[in-house]
């Protein structure tokens, strides 16, 4: 077909942040997907103890303390996590270095106290369907602190090198931010669910 | 400008400063497509956007056509298997007390069928059909995410490698596609081959739900300038409600054949009532999953059949809005369905109720289509091509299936018919006639684009036929059969029931139904090496993936097209208007706004890597290790962890850094 030029896009950016980017809008679709697994898996634990007139089937009460000190920790990392965002907006590399490290570093301290928090359940996850429950929620979000905070520190790597110079690169940051709030976000329900639902029948 | 200028510097000393603010280096700019004369932007973008020749350069293709033929190809592969499994099964049925198989590969020949036909065949080969179609027909020049798109495919060959070198060891699974507890728990299936299922099912979803992101980002942020909501194709609305469906369905059958593994490997309780678990918990996730499955596959045949129904009717669709509207309201209600493929667990009466109700009332919608399509055809003036046969078939057999679906909907009957071959004729006559009449028609319609080369009209006209007449006779005796109380998956029956002489005949037509696709193939392959030339635009349709030639070329469009109407090629017949300014010399495509689709970045595209066949070839070693022991996950993380940073780490392009 013929074609008739009417637009011109030559002054267009480069590079775009937050929704403005593919980036973040896939970011946000893997949220929604794995959001959706957090969603189903406590929907299992909750059709299970509504099934079961004695849950917890008479297993001891979880210690909460470890869950504590890691929900601390997470809602904690949340203030640098966002001022690290606001740097890596307005594309300034040294403090966003800073931010790095130190998100690697709130990563990393939460990781620790996770394992000292599955002993603290008090169950194993081959007791019984309770036990096996309490395993796979925590079991499932320890993965996603784990992966994330490994993509977490190969980026800080990846900002001390010549490649951090780059729109991209900040945006990668950005989206890093944006899913370390998820990571978070998804603790809260499962922290209440384990700990705390026990407590209250 | 010159031939010389193309081996030249690959990147052109700036011509202005870039404005970006902060710490960003500066972009290296280079040569744009304003004002090149043709030969020269075809040269530039060729280089650019081309598949590095050599078989690395093959494994590394990130081209979404390329990534899809692949996929088309590979699910038509699996397509013939699932058919051969079933025409085994046939044979064996097509008299009493045959002895042909015995009961432990019958049962493991009607689950590779199921399996096969749904996660290696039906939902990749609507996927891909998307991958190929959806960046073409929303004027861009590849997939969002085209490395993850690459991975999907080589995850999904893995899966079904999986699958089937299993079968041929005899440890395919044998308990059927939705593997019930506790027939596929740890008590009551020994072995690896529930094991197998449920990682089967683990790379199959990865995949999917990789294709899904990959969509969704494609249609939201790479429309062409002026694709506004209400300008995009119907079959992309179709692709992009499928890939919500997906996000949100998937996730449960993931969960539910992990929980299994875990109940398998280590010994966890979750499905298992002696220890708190419970074995309903197994149906109600699986269904969440299984019966948004159907729309998965199904919505994309509506697409198809939207983008068929309008170039062969010679006018736009009519009831644009609705038809779009439909799909939506299709893709909520799919998730209110799954208990009524529970009817018979005996749940709660209200339950029941509401989900008949629900079950009632997704029909509306799918209503709403079937009358919008027959009021385009009405008012059209149709021509009569294969497609358009095929698209008739699907009418008449969705419409038969749809309302056996509105019987099986109500409990009593339900109940009555649960197992038995009734229910089998039921979702073949929706699933076949919903998605595969759809997808013949569509491979018809869409193949001179992908092959530059019509198919021959006189043998898809006896393809039709043969397809139309096998499948009914195959199918519809079922529907009799069931009624008379023969169930499901049994291997054989004995004479005095009296089913012998209907098996006999459903057999005669599920051959002539395989005849159907053997002649469908010899049309595929002479269509190929010695079809008529097709041009650009065979049909005279409207959307943007005829404006371009056939086959596209790399880069897809010379330059990316500007959108006015609904059907872009009809309101401008002569001239497409176009946008200039992008760069050629790198991977250079329009990133647009959600809604209006107003121009917004000018993204970097990525390059070719070998890395996600590693990170497959990671991940799919680790499944595959995984159903023999746990710590299968912590050796393999390593690997899967280095071959994710060999992906992402930058490699000095353009597209890397800038």
């Amino acid at each position: 077909m013929k074609q008739r030029p009417v637009a011109d896009l030559s002054g267009l950016p480069s590079f775009g942040l937050g929704p403005r980017s593919p980036t973040w809008w896939g970011t946000l679709g893997f949220m929604a997907l794995e959001g959706m697994g957090f969603a189903l898996a406590a929907g299992a634990y909750l059709y299970l103890a509504t099934l079961w007139p004695n849950w917890r089937l008479s297993a001891p009460e979880p210690n909460h303390w470890p869950g504590t000190i890691v929900t601390l920790l997470l809602i904690v990392s949340l203030v640098p996590n966002h001022i690290l965002n606001g740097y890596a907006k307005q594309c300034a590399i040294g403090p966003v270095r800073i931010g790095m490290v130190v998100m690697s570093l709130l990563g990393i301290a939460p990781l620790i106290v996770r394992w000292f928090e599955f002993p603290t359940l008090n169950i194993y996850w081959d007791t019984n369907a309770y036990g096996s429950m309490l395993w796979v929620l925590l079991g499932l979000h320890t993965t996603h602190l784990i992966t994330d905070v490994g993509e977490t520190i190969v980026l800080t790597v990846l900002m001390f090198t010549r490649h951090a110079y780059s729109g991209r690169r900040f945006g990668d940051v950005g989206d890093n931010a944006f899913y370390w709030d998820f990571v978070v976000l998804t603790w809260i329900p499962i922290y209440l669910l384990i700990y705390w639902m026990p407590r209250l029948g | 400008m010159s031939s010389a200028d193309l081996t030249s510097e690959r990147d052109l000393p700036p011509e202005r400063e870039a404005t970006a603010k902060g710490d960003v280096a500066p972009e290296r700019d280079g040569p744009r497509d304003t004002g090149m004369d043709d030969a020269s932007l075809h040269r530039w973008l060729a280089r650019t956007w081309r598949t590095p020749p050599g078989i690395i350069g093959a494994l590394s293709s990130v081209d979404h056509k390329v990534v899809a033929r692949r996929y088309l190809i590979t699910a038509f592969v699996f397509l013939c298997l699932g058919g051969l499994n079933a025409v085994a099964m046939r044979i064996q049925l097509s008299g009493p007390q045959r002895g042909l198989i015995g009961p432990d590969l019958y049962n493991q020949l009607f689950t590779m069928h199921g399996v096969t036909m749904m996660f290696l065949f039906a939902v990749p080969i609507v996927q891909a059909t998307g991958i190929y179609l959806v960046p073409l027909m929303v004027g861009s020049r590849n997939i969002a995410f085209p490395r993850l798109n690459a991975f999907s495919y080589w995850i999904y060959v893995s899966g079904g490698l999986f699958a089937w070198v299993s079968f041929a060891l005899s440890m395919a699974p044998d308990v059927g596609w939705f593997a019930y507890v506790p027939l596929s728990g740890p008590e009551f299936g020994p072995g690896k081959r529930a094991d197998v299922w449920a990682q089967m099912i683990t790379y199959t979803e990865v995949s999917s739900l990789a294709v899904a992101v990959a969509t969704i980002v494609t249609v939201f942020k790479q429309r062409a300038p002026g694709m506004s909501l209400d300008k995009i194709p119907l079959y992309v609305w179709a692709l992009l409600v499928t890939s919500f469906v997906v996000v949100f369905a998937m996730p449960a059958v993931m969960i539910t054949s992990t929980f299994l593994i875990l109940d398998r490997l280590v010994g966890t309780h979750i499905f298992n009532p002696a220890e708190g678990g419970d074995a309903l918990l197994f149906q109600h996730l699986f269904w969440f999953f299984g019966h948004p499955e159907v729309y998965i596959i199904f919505l994309p045949a509506t697409g198809m059949v939207s983008a068929i129904i309008p170039a062969f009717a010679r006018r736009p669709a009519f009831g644009h809005l609705g038809l779009v509207l439909s799909l939506i309201a299709v893709g909520f209600l799919s998730f209110g369905l799954w208990v009524h493929h529970m009817f018979a667990t005996g749940l709660p009466k209200l339950g029941a109720s509401f989900f008949t109700a629900s079950s009632m009332l997704i029909a509306i919608p799918n209503g709403v289509q079937i009358f919008c399509w027959l009021a385009t055809l009405w008012d059209g003036r149709p021509v009569i091509r294969t497609p358009l046969l095929f698209v008739f078939g699907f009418f008449f057999i969705f419409v038969i299936g749809g309302l056996t679906g509105v019987m099986l909907a109500s409990v009593p009957l339900d109940l009555q018919v649960h197992d038995t071959y009734f229910v089998v004729a039921h979702f073949h006559y929706v699933l076949i006639g919903g998605s595969v009449f759809p997808l013949l028609g569509a491979a018809y319609f869409w193949f001179p684009k992908i092959t530059g080369r019509m198919m021959s009209e006189r043998l898809g006209h006896w393809h039709f036929w043969l397809a139309f007449i096998g499948f009914n006779a195959a199918f519809f005796p079922m529907h009799l059969v069931g009624l008379w109380g023969m169930p499901r998956r049994v291997y054989t029956y004995p004479a005095e029931l009296g089913w012998g002489n209907i098996n006999l005949f459903i057999t005669g037509g599920a051959v002539l139904f395989f005849l159907s696709f053997v002649l469908f193939t010899l049309n595929l392959v002479h269509g190929a090496l010695k079809g008529a030339p097709a041009g650009d635009n065979p049909w005279d349709a409207g959307t943007l993936e005829w404006a371009t030639s056939s086959p596209p070329p790399s880069y897809n469009f010379a330059r990316i097209p500007i959108v006015t109407n609904v059907e872009p090629l009809w309101a401008e017949r002569e001239v497409l208007p176009v946008a200039t300014g992008l760069r050629v010399d790198v991977r250079e495509l329009l990133i647009s706004t959600v809604a209006e689709a107003h121009p917004d970045i000018r993204e970097k595209s990525a390059t070719p890597s070998i890395w996600p066949l590693f990170a497959a070839i990671a991940v799919g070693g680790t499944f595959l290790y995984s159903i023999f022991t746990p710590w299968a996950i912590v050796w393999g993380a390593a690997p899967i962890a280095i071959t994710l940073i060999g992906w992402f780490w930058p490699k000095d392009t353009p597209e890397d850094e800038e």
